[in-house]
């Protein structure tokens, strides 16, 4: 029994034998009214007992991620001439933001098995199960999530992105859009070594509305009659007041 | 100059809210209309989510009618009666409009039909107007003397006459309330205030002056709008105060602008520009759905099909 133990520890202690300390430029990202989206320092250390492997190389992926929610995606098809929504298909849950930042190329990085277990590279972080018998390419429909929110800057992957000094010192900078979604945004780094991951470590970025912002956003959902009449009282005001300096204009 | 919107949840340069507020509002000085069928296609194109783009929209219309409705007070072109009856009309319609929305939302498809309905709706009202005011022009080349659209047809045989001293007319109270019904229920489908159908409605329907309509127009419009900016703040959370002050900062002072040019153009110049503005909209909307659009796929939240 003793020496099972052992051997199980024995086997075990490479895995554990690089860990990651980190540090981040920030670790909370406030959403001010002026906010033009931001841009977050990640970096960190490799801390390890034994000596530095040279062979296969130490590679490091970054993800961060915003909070997941499901997305109706709809296909426009040509039907009397006009183009109209037919098919739409449920995806189950897709990160409002997603990025990923790699030392090399991600086929180098991360191999195809370790990405389906922890869910690393974009078409990975998208969950989509019950698409409907009557779509036959449902995958379209996820690439289409992954296509539209590329080009909104949503979703990101820098391949090369990640820095890394002597296997042991790593630095990444992700830039989070202005339109970001508030909400804890989970960020791992996996550290690896011929395409498997040996060692992952996880923190959470919280993105939230500060001042203004967030006062707006709670009296809309606490007091929506209050902040209704509040929109009304302000329209009236501005259209009276529009009204009266103009008079003033015309007659001074 | 970025803002971040606290509702909508993007970022947009306040500059170019401020332009676009401007832009409309001149536009609803003159004629009279909210400018939501301009403005929503806008808000949705600068990327806001549509459903915000929907409701803050409306309280904008409320403040630059607002604006332009003092104007026209100032010059005595609002018939409040016509006005008051108009807006039970309307009333009523739009509560009628939501439930009609709800329900063809339940079945599917309520994007198509909101746009279906736009075109054909600025199709029809635009030739139209664009018609008869090219006619009216015509005439009143040929012969200075003044045009005469006041005609006795079946209208006037109806029950429950009432005298508009302001519109100078003395007509049955039924179809002023049936165009403020029909423009409700348009307005609530559709998304605005309805000036743009409950304007050429005045003019060629109800024989109103066209100089009256645009003031008891707007008049109308503010009741209507301020209510489903309530409904909508209430029921969906989605109007966006933030959005709303900067575009109406741009839109009252542009109300005022549009409401001073209005004074010099003629009765049937103002016509012949609404309509061939009303008639640009529908062949841009006609345009997106006849064309093969860029990107087939779009995103939506959960729920409905």
């Amino acid at each position: 029994m003793l020496r099972l133990l052992a051997l199980l520890l024995l086997t075990a202690l490479p895995l554990r034998a690089e860990e990651v300390v980190l540090g981040l430029s920030q670790d909370k990202v406030a959403i001010t009214a002026t906010f033009d989206g931001s841009e977050i320092l990640i970096f960190g250390a490799v801390k390890r007992e034994a000596p530095i492997v040279a062979d296969p190389p130490l590679h490091v992926v970054i993800t961060v991620s915003g909070p997941s929610n499901p997305v109706t995606v709809r296909r426009k098809e040509r039907k009397f001439g006009i183009w109209i929504n037919t098919d739409s298909v449920e995806v189950d849950a897709a990160p409002a933001f997603y990025a990923v930042a790699t030392s090399a190329p991600f086929n180098q990085v991360l191999s195809n098995v370790e990405d389906q277990r922890y869910g690393v590279s974009i078409p990975r972080a998208i969950r989509s199960v019950g698409a409907p018998m009557e779509v036959a390419d449902a995958q379209s429909f996820s690439e289409a999530v992954i296509r539209i929110r590329t080009q909104q800057g949503l979703y990101q992957l820098l391949e090369g992105g990640v820095q890394v000094d002597q296997q042991t010192l790593f630095r990444t900078s992700i830039t989070m859009p202005a339109n970001l979604t508030e909400g804890a945004h989970p960020t791992r780094i996996f550290l690896t070594r011929g395409g498997k991951v040996v060692s992952k470590f996880e923190t959470v970025i919280d993105v939230n509305k500060v001042g203004l912002e967030r006062w707006l956003y709670d009296m809309s959902r606490q007091q929506p009659l209050l902040y209704g009449l509040m929109s009304l009282a302000i329209a009236i005001a501005a259209g009276w007041g529009a009204s009266a300096a103009f008079r003033l204009i015309r007659q001074g | 100059m970025q803002i971040y919107l606290p509702i909508a949840e993007v970022s947009v340069n306040a500059f170019l809210l401020l332009g676009l507020g401007g832009m409309v509002g001149v536009l609803s000085g003159m004629f009279g209309v909210g400018g939501g069928f301009l403005m929503t296609p806008l808000l949705f194109f600068i990327g806001i989510p549509p459903a915000v783009a929907v409701a803050t929209e409306a309280n904008q219309i409320v403040a630059s009618s607002f604006s332009g409705v003092l104007a026209h007070f100032k010059r005595r072109t609002v018939d409040l009666r016509m006005g008051c009856v108009l807006l039970v009309g309307g009333l009523f319609g739009a509560a009628l409009g939501v439930l009609v929305f709800n329900y063809l939302k339940s079945m599917g498809q309520v994007d198509l039909l909101v746009r279906l309905s736009y075109v054909v709706f600025l199709g029809i009202i635009g030739s139209l107007m664009f018609v008869e005011s090219l006619n009216a022009i015509r005439k009143s080349r040929r012969n200075t003397g003044p045009v005469k659209r006041k005609k006795h047809n079946w209208i006037h045989g109806l029950p429950f006459k009432m005298r508009f001293r302001v519109s100078g007319l003395y007509i049955s109270v039924i179809p002023p309330i049936i165009v403020g019904i029909c423009v409700g229920i348009l307005a609530a489908i559709m998304g605005v205030g309805g000036g743009f159908i409950m304007v050429p409605a005045m003019i060629y329907l109800l024989g109103m002056p066209t100089k009256v309509v645009v003031g008891t127009s707007l008049f109308q419009i503010i009741f209507v709008t301020g209510f489903t900016t309530l409904l909508h703040a209430t029921t969906n959370y989605t109007v966006d105060i933030a959005l709303a002050v900067l575009l109406l900062v741009g839109g009252v002072i542009g109300a005022q602008i549009g409401t001073r040019i209005g004074t010099y153009l003629k009765a049937e110049q103002l016509r012949i520009l609404l309509a061939l503005m009303v008639i640009l909209v529908c062949a841009k909307l006609a345009l997106d759905l006849l064309l093969e659009p860029g990107e087939l796929y779009s995103l939506g939240p959960p729920g409905g099909h």
